[in-house]
């Protein structure tokens, strides 16, 4: 197995290439405008050493590549790049005090909200149609959105987690009006919560356009290099699908810098339950591996200012990192930082902002700039600034722990000298080789996953579940995964209150390998 | 008669406080607070009177929502359909209410009936029948009074009307309303038994949405300053500071159509080394501090978290969080005999005397 990952950051695009299990050669480049350019000279300087040549200088085959990238939430947390989206529910008359976009900042939904159409339809918590789909009334939408000029639209019933047949039925109904109209349906984004669910549906169509011309630059960037290989993109829970479907569904996308990151210290350091601190250089992310992924989120995550409730990592983010301003009287350790102008503006550099980077490099922690610019700060006060970088660390560890004993801490990414040696509540530390690119290797070790979250009635716990698991194996499946590779990585059920018959949900899910092409 | 304007802000605010007063159960507010922000913007305005200003024959309709908090978050919440719940109440009864008032105070059920009141023109009487959040209909003040257990209207968004014309006891009406509710969808918007002036006064819990209000705004100020939110709680109620800590283990299990189960603490702070744990069913019922019981319903247990002082429901904390828990005091009605055979810890099935955090 030979697989290239890449990670797009805001800062920079690192890409490794992983053979047979170990990471063979991992660089970094500057992060372009375009996007193209900054994987262009990543893969370029990867290929430098000539690691992708065969003995007869022919290129190597490689497997796949996947990408990483916070393209997708950046655009909705910057406004940029947003397409008006068709909002289309089913589910009078239940519901209609509160349309779509009702909770959305003003200024996003004035950029996104295209227009929104209510109609009957929907189901209820055991499946039972709520009310029968109102087709002439979808039909007329559609047509109202095709004389607005809409190309993409978002479409939501209630509890389409459980039976997604309407809203199935009515993106049939929208296509045949507009056939060249991106459709996000809610019930591809899974979870109960109609209207943080539609909420990412809508964030989902609103993304379309951008994540169509972001991975065919990603596409034309790996041709251009001369790679041949499929083309993966990752997602949040840390695996991923291939570029056709994450072009379909980029809100999964959003977090997936910071998934890889934690994959990748699983892998490097082979431990599949700890804590892992990814410090960069403006933030600190903490978080917690369980067999080998990021600990979900169960909660609504609020994306751009809007509640959203789908598949995202549980993750604590706090103002720490290799480029944060460093205070001496009173001590202040961030969380301002100098980010990626830190080889400039950092005293080791010739600036004039005092940073952890700094103490580093005058505690001899770390060789880079011009050690004699930081001569005049002594062992104590280094000593003191790390104090007080390992305390924000450590506070930010112990929040994010489940368990009340020691457990395994991995330390990844750029800043991770700034994590001291010893912990309280951690049983060791490990830093690990390739520790800074570990959101690259996790890219390019990521698998193919599926998922099932779905109310189950009159049956016992334990056949609830089995049952969950087959839904969350055929989807896995259906999304590329090898059958005989499949493990479950969560399970997970949660009796309902109220609701009669020892009803339960059940979330499970599995991943597995790429299956061979 | 003097009438109170309820203003934008102090629906934010009593979003906030009702899910406080939830203790753990009564579902978010987050809904009808949507629902109201939306009816604000439209221009209507809801108005808050005091049960003292009531004429004893006056009629107060009891609005409330039954169900599974569940089923609320995919069909919402409308604001008509509790609206009708009230005009189906008065078409039955002939009656024409005074002002309409909340059935429990705590959860989503404290901002409901501003929504039904928004619409009808009816202001909201400043008191409820529970002083916080209960799972069953006979957990109430007019039900501690013994008053009159029916009728009940319950409607459904797509024009499904119930009455529960008449029955002997509290708990025929949770159990012929529970029955109509499943078979709706597991949520049903209903006028509970009307209350008469005098009645309310008599039996009400008074001032709880004007409570909620503090409590929510006390929270609200202190976010926004920065300040510590569970010391402004508990500068604007008589509360206690029992216990802060981090949820180390939470166990759920559906009996009886509720939920029930315990949550375990591990003790931060001046609490490290001390343990807790919180049992609840839909609300935090008791809480052992090393497994000696230390708050009990009817006392308030308040499981809230340590940073930003909002309310923690039985049905999403979870591992890691960090959580301060406090106790406010119960409505004095639930301290009667008759009022601890309700709601006491022998109602939960838990075989103890009763004994408050603020009786020490």
């Amino acid at each position: 197995m030979r697989r290239i990952g890449i990670d797009v950051g805001g800062t920079n695009t690192d890409a490794v290439l992983i053979e047979d299990g170990k990471v063979t050669r991992a660089v970094k480049a500057p992060t372009s405008e375009d996007v193209t350019t900054g994987i262009l000279e990543s893969l370029k300087s990867l290929g430098s050493t000539g690691v992708l040549k065969a003995a007869d200088g022919s290129l190597k085959k490689i497997d796949g590549v996947m990408i990483g990238t916070t393209h997708f939430i950046n655009a909705v947390v910057q406004r940029r790049h947003l397409t008006k989206v068709g909002a289309l529910r089913l589910g009078l008359p239940a519901s209609a005090s509160l349309p779509p976009f009702c909770d959305w900042p003003e200024d996003l939904a004035a950029l996104v909200r295209g227009g929104v159409w209510m109609v009957e339809g929907g189901h209820e918590y055991d499946g039972r149609p709520f009310m029968p789909l109102d087709e002439a009334a979808v039909i007329k939408a559609a047509k109202e959105m095709k004389a607005a000029g809409l190309k993409s639209v978002g479409i939501s019933s209630t509890f389409s987690p459980l039976d997604p047949s309407h809203e199935k039925r009515a993106a049939e109904l929208v296509a045949a009006e507009i056939p060249d109209a991106a459709i996000t349906c809610s019930s591809d984004l899974g979870r109960i919560g109609l209207l943080e669910r539609e909420n990412a549906g809508l964030l989902n169509a609103a993304l379309a356009e951008l994540a169509r011309d972001t991975i065919a630059a990603f596409d034309r960037a790996i041709r251009d290099s001369g790679i041949a290989a499929p083309l993966f993109i990752t997602q949040n829970d840390g695996t991923v699908v291939e570029a056709a479907q994450a072009r379909r569904l980029p809100v999964y996308s959003f977090a997936s810098g910071a998934t890889n990151s934690m994959r990748g210290a699983a892998y490097l350091s082979g431990l599949q339950d700890a804590m892992v601190i990814d410090v960069g250089g403006t933030t600190t992310d903490v978080g917690q591996l369980k067999n080998g992924f990021p600990r979900e989120a169960n909660s609504v995550v609020k994306v751009g200012g809007v509640r959203t409730l789908f598949r995202m990592p549980d993750l604590l983010s706090i103002g720490l990192g290799g480029g944060s301003h460093v205070a001496l009287d009173p001590l202040e350790v961030g969380p301002l930082s100098v980010g990626y102008r830190l080889l400039r503006d950092g005293i080791a550099f010739g600036g004039k902002q005092l940073t952890t980077t700094d103490i580093a490099v005058a505690a001899g922690v770390l060789d880079l700039g011009d050690r004699a610019k930081v001569a005049h700060l002594d062992a104590d006060i280094c000593r003191r600034v790390f104090g007080e970088a390992a305390r924000l660390a450590e506070e930010a560890v112990d929040r994010m722990k489940t368990e009340a004993g020691d457990v395994p801490l991995i330390a990844v990414g750029g800043g991770a000298f700034l994590v001291p040696a010893k912990m309280a509540g951690v049983s060791r530390v490990v830093h690990v080789e390739h520790g800074d690119c570990a959101n690259a290797v996790g890219a390019a070790i990521a698998q193919v996953s599926g998922e099932c979250d779905q109310i189950f009635g009159n049956m016992t716990r334990v056949a609830a579940i089995e049952a969950a698991q087959g839904i969350a194996n055929d989807r896995a499946v259906a999304a590329g995964a090898a059958r005989d590779t499949l493990a479950t990585i969560e399970s997970e059920d949660m009796p309902l209150a109220y609701l009669p018959g020892n009803s339960v949900r059940v979330r499970v899910r599995v991943v597995g390998d790429v299956a061979a092409s | 008669m003097s009438l109170r304007d309820i203003t934008a802000d102090d629906i934010e605010s009593l979003a906030v406080g009702a899910w406080v007063l939830g203790t753990g159960g009564g579902g978010n507010p987050y809904l009808p607070l949507l629902n109201m922000r939306a009816l604000y913007r439209e221009g209507l305005r809801v108005q808050l009177m005091d049960a003292s200003d009531l004429d004893d024959d006056d009629w107060v309709g009891v609005v409330a929502n039954m169900g599974a908090p569940l089923v609320g978050q995919e069909r919402l919440t409308d604001s008509l359909t509790l609206a009708r719940a009230v005009s189906l109440m008065e078409e039955h009864t002939g009656y024409h209410f005074a002002g309409l008032m909340s059935m429990e105070i705590g959860g989503a059920n404290g901002v409901r009936p501003l929504m039904a009141a928004a619409h009808l023109k009816r202001p909201i009487v400043d008191s409820d029948t529970m002083g916080r959040a209960y799972p069953e209909a006979q957990m109430t003040s007019v039900a501690v009074g013994g008053l009159r257990p029916y009728p009940l209207t319950a409607v459904d968004v797509r024009g499904l009307e119930s009455v529960v014309h008449k029955v002997p006891t509290w708990k025929w009406t949770e159990r012929l309303a529970r029955k109509i509710c499943v078979e709706y969808g597991s949520v049903a918007a209903t006028c509970q038994p009307p209350r008469t002036g005098a009645e309310v006064k008599q039996w009400g819990i008074h001032g709880t949405t004007t409570k909620a209000i503090a409590i929510g705004h006390a929270v609200r100020e202190a976010q926004r300053r920065h300040d510590d939110p569970i010391a402004a709680i508990l500068a604007v109620e008589p509360g206690k500071l029992l216990y802060r800590g981090k949820v180390i283990d939470v166990a759920r299990r559906a009996t009886e159509g509720f939920l029930r189960g315990v949550v375990r603490f591990d003790g931060l702070d001046e609490w490290r080394g001390s343990s807790l744990s919180i049992n609840f069913q839909n609300e935090w019922i008791v809480a052992l501090r090393d497994d000696a019981p230390i708050a009990m319903t009817p006392d308030l247990i308040c499981v809230l978290d340590s940073v930003s002082g909002e309310a923690v429901g039985s049905e999403t904390i979870r591992y890691g969080q960090r959580v301060t828990v406090i106790a406010l005091p119960p409505p004095p009605v639930f301290l009667s005999p008759r009022g601890l055979e309700h709601v006491g810890p022998r109602a939960f099935g838990y075989d103890i005397d009763f004994r408050s955090v603020f009786s020490a």
